[in-house]
């Protein structure tokens, strides 16, 4: 009994999820419907429903920041890239409702697939741009990738020409507004996405790759792994992903704003990376646990509103929460805790 | 009268999961004696060392100095009690200056501002001691390893310390700079201070120690004066068994010689300006080619050439008589080049990955990322070289950064037999492990190499070079200065062609 429970609170997944239940349990105390799932339309409704949903852009961001910081690196330019990718997609398909012969059809700019096409494409572009730097000049992620984030909105601007640009092409919003079987459609590309990076990390040898070089890239090198393409590639994967995430939050918004769009989204998705138990230092890594980190944020988030906690502090609020999460996850106060502990009961 | 030891250890146990690393360990330290600790890989010196400077706390047993039990918490701790470490791995500040090095943390103020003459005229002082004249404010990451390590020493004697611990302080030094170290010693024998002493030289166990404290698998196994204790027994006392001394087996267990006609891999000129002169070497297999040579002669500096890690200038490389350019790591392990590098820790293990993970490291990275291995595969091949290498391991999932010295060692050499390469190339394969742990490494070596292996083999140690070399091409300055025939060889003649006395 004692060991499957030291077992249990050993295995990494055990402190995120302890933290993710914690919160929930907040939110039911405040919200008893909190867990109500109700079918409306042939869609499921609910508050979990909803922070699934939400979390869904975050949550594959973080799966991209999981492999980037496993090789020791960072990537604080997925916001920007968001920007740009949801600028691209939204300004080559606008759209427009027009009636031809009484019969209505929306018709966008450029046909819908290549304009997704081409926004994963010009995130791509990005990352392979932060791959160039850090692993072909050499250069340290964090500084790299700075060089992005803080020129990619610039760069979103110039596509949108200023504007925040509205997306009037109906077919669009399915992507972050849709249902399939009664699921949001956003929750499917998660899970899209975790299950062909699972098959990759586990079925392959990639993992494997990317943690052996995240601990020792030189005696990585020296094994005969080319460190430096796979880092390069990893840093375009974690910009795909922001790219894929900017196609839903400009669907679920109906329109691109590049000052707005993934605004430190970064920062969430480093959060959710470190709340799921990966090292910032690199190396070992868990995907699963970056989707729980993820979740944590998103329930915390949603807990934040409904309490109605005034905007201009939810970030306080936010931040005390993580403080305090973060104190829960940290091996060594853990140890004291226990140690305290012991010895009170010790001496009772 | 008998005098009274400074620091007594007394039935000190110690466990990890899994592994009793002490059992009723004991340890006596006298004023102004120099106490060797010695034993096998995992034989607990590590152990007992970091229980008497705090960096473990000990199960049960306790310390006394001076009579007082003390417990400490801490490296800051057990300094302040007057037990100064200098530890295996220098862990100094490489980009401070030496001044800085030697005080940190405990910077003499003048007011509120750090007292900067004080440190500098203070830190010349310590190396002067140490028969060290260097300029202190120069960067500590300029000056070589030697230097560094006698850095160490000074700031660990800066601390009026009554009990000094070296942990293998020499395993980067060369002869001159050891016997440097060990005048610095007999120095502080005189001033009264204990030194305890880890090595695994036998030379240099018997040069500078007045005692010896033997442990084998945790336990205490006896405390003799050196003078009384002979180095056969010494060694057996350590392994346990009678084993021959390392240098008697050397000629008997040299390969049977059988070069091919035509060498596996032939070096014309290879050099790079600044790092290496041209150098022309032939590898055949079946066949142990040693580089003999001090340290700083270019060993290293050619086996990193040979490896593509660093570009060589000029010269050409052919394998099996095609020509080839060896540009990285990756194209050197494509042409069956195995490659075991000097620094273990930072250039070859994968600390937190396991054995088993580490062991298939080299063969999955040729595979490519999509071949790969089925876990059960990687399992199976792991438990094999664990058995037929002798690496000691509850199983192949523990990390491999756990394991003692000789193991990893070893494991490395699963990483690349696994490859089933054509040449190996072994920098240092012995440094700082222990003495039987050094004779199953050259006895693998000579294993692979009747197996049809070409090796190359660097060690700092000449006995070593000498045992398992068919060849050795002796190296000085960067520059090879000939080469001999490994059976005829000895060390007279080796060191004779490394002091340029050919004739």
């Amino acid at each position: 009994m004692k060991n499957t429970l030291s077992q249990l609170t050993r295995s990494h997944l055990f402190w995120p999820c302890v933290t993710l239940v914690l919160l929930c349990l907040a939110n039911v105390y405040f919200n008893p419907g909190f867990f109500d799932i109700e079918v409306k339309d042939g869609h499921l409704y609910g508050s979990v429903i909803d922070i699934l949903n939400r979390a869904a852009p975050l949550m594959l961001i973080a799966m991209g920041m999981t492999l980037v910081i496993a090789t020791r690196g960072i990537d604080i330019s997925v916001g920007a890239t968001v920007a740009i990718a949801g600028a691209v997609v939204a300004a080559l398909i606008g759209g427009s409702l027009v009636i031809k012969d009484g019969v209505q059809t929306y018709v966008s700019n450029v046909p819908m697939p290549l304009a997704i096409v081409a926004a994963l494409a010009v995130a791509l572009l990005c990352g392979l741009w932060n791959g160039l730097l850090v692993a072909g000049a050499g250069m340290q992620p964090i500084v790299a990738t700075l060089i992005l984030m803080v020129a990619g909105r610039g760069v979103a601007q110039l596509i949108t020409e200023g504007q925040i640009v509205t997306v009037y092409y109906e077919p669009f919003f399915f992507i972050g507004n849709g249902f399939i079987f009664g699921i949001p459609v956003s929750l499917y590309i998660v899970a899209v996405v975790l299950a062909v990076l699972l098959l990759l990390t586990k079925r392959t040898a990639l993992g494997l790759f990317i943690e052996s070089v995240g601990i020792n890239p030189v005696a990585s090198r020296f094994s005969g792994i080319s460190a430096r393409a796979l880092v390069f590639w990893v840093y375009a994967f974690c910009a795909v992903t922001a790219g894929i995430a900017a196609l839903i939050i400009t669907s679920n918004v109906k329109s691109a704003d590049a000052n707005n769009a993934g605004l430190l989204l970064e920062l969430d998705a480093i959060l959710a990376v470190a709340l799921g138990g990966t090292s910032l230092a690199g190396g070992r890594f868990y995907l699963i646990g970056t989707l729980i980190g993820a979740l944590i944020i998103q329930t915390l988030t949603y807990a934040i509103y409904s309490l109605g906690v005034p905007p201009e502090i939810n970030m306080v609020v936010k931040a005390i929460v993580v403080f305090g999460v973060c104190l829960i996850q940290s091996p060594a106060l853990r140890d004291l805790l226990m140690k305290h502990a012991f010895r009170t009961g010790g001496t009772a | 009268m008998k005098p009274t030891p400074v620091l007594v250890m007394q039935d000190i146990c110690k466990s990890f999961p899994g592994v009793k690393a002490l059992t009723d360990a004991r340890l006596r330290l006298f004023p102004g004696e120099v106490h060797a600790l010695m034993g096998q890989n995992g034989a607990g010196k590590s152990t007992l060392i970091k229980v008497l400077t705090g960096v473990e706390s000990p199960d049960s047993g306790q310390i006394l100095l001076k009579d007082q039990p003390i417990r400490p918490e801490s490296v800051d701790d057990a300094q302040k009690l007057g037990i100064s470490t200098v530890f295996q791995e220098v862990n100094l500040c490489p980009n401070l200056s030496v001044a800085e090095n030697i005080f940190i943390g405990r910077f003499p103020m003048r007011g509120l501002a750090i007292d900067w003459k004080a440190i500098e005229r203070d830190a010349r002082k310590a190396l002067l001691a140490l028969n060290i004249d260097i300029d202190v404010t120069r960067t500590l990451s300029e000056f070589p390893v030697a230097i560094q390590q006698m850095v160490a020493i000074a700031r660990a004697l800066s601390t009026e310390a009554q009990v000094l611990i070296l942990d293998e302080p020499t395993s980067s030094l060369d002869e001159d700079e050891v016997e440097r170290l060990f005048d610095a010693l007999r120095e502080l024998k005189r001033k009264g201070i204990a030194i305890l002493f880890v090595t695994h030289f036998l030379d240099q166990t018997y040069a500078i120690s007045d005692r010896i404290t033997v442990l084998r698998n945790g336990e205490f196994i006896g405390e003799y004066p050196a003078a009384e204790l002979g180095r056969l027994e010494l060694i057996n006392t350590m392994v346990g068994r009678d084993i021959d001394e390392a240098g008697q087996a050397a000629k008997s267990a040299s390969s049977a010689d059988r070069p091919t006609d035509r060498p596996f891999i032939s070096v014309q000129g290879l050099g790079a300006a600044g790092r290496m002169h041209p150098i022309d070497l032939d590898i055949y297999q079946g066949q142990v080619l040693g580089l003999g040579g001090l340290l700083g002669s270019g060993r290293t500096e050619t086996a990193r050439m040979l490896f593509g890690i660093d570009r060589a200038e000029s010269g050409t490389i052919a394998i099996d008589g095609a020509p080839v350019r060896l540009n990285s790591p990756r194209k050197a392990v494509r042409q069956g080049i195995a490659f075991c590098p000097e620094d273990r820790k930072t250039e070859g293990i994968v600390a937190d990955l396991s054995i088993r993970e580490n062991i298939i490291l080299a063969l999955q990275a040729r595979r490519g990322i999509f071949r790969y291995l089925p876990k059960r595969v990687q399992t199976a091949m792991a438990d094999e070289y664990i058995k037929q290498l002798g690496i000691r391991t509850p199983d192949a999932e523990k990390p491999i950064g756990q394991l003692s010295g000789g193991n990893q060692q070893k494991a490395l050499l699963a990483r690349w037999l696994a490859t089933e390469p054509k040449m190996l190339i072994l920098d240092e394969p012995t440094r700082g492990i222990d003495i039987a742990a050094k004779l199953e490494i050259m006895d693998l070596v000579k294993t692979q190499c009747r197996k049809g292996l070409a090796i190359l083999f660097i060690s700092s140690e000449m006995s070593e070079v000498l045992r398992v070399s068919d060849r050795i091409a002796v190296l000085r300055d960067r520059q090879k200065v000939g080469e001999i025939d490994g059976k005829a060889a000895d060390e007279q003649s080796v060191f004779r062609m490394i002091a340029g006395a050919e004739a």
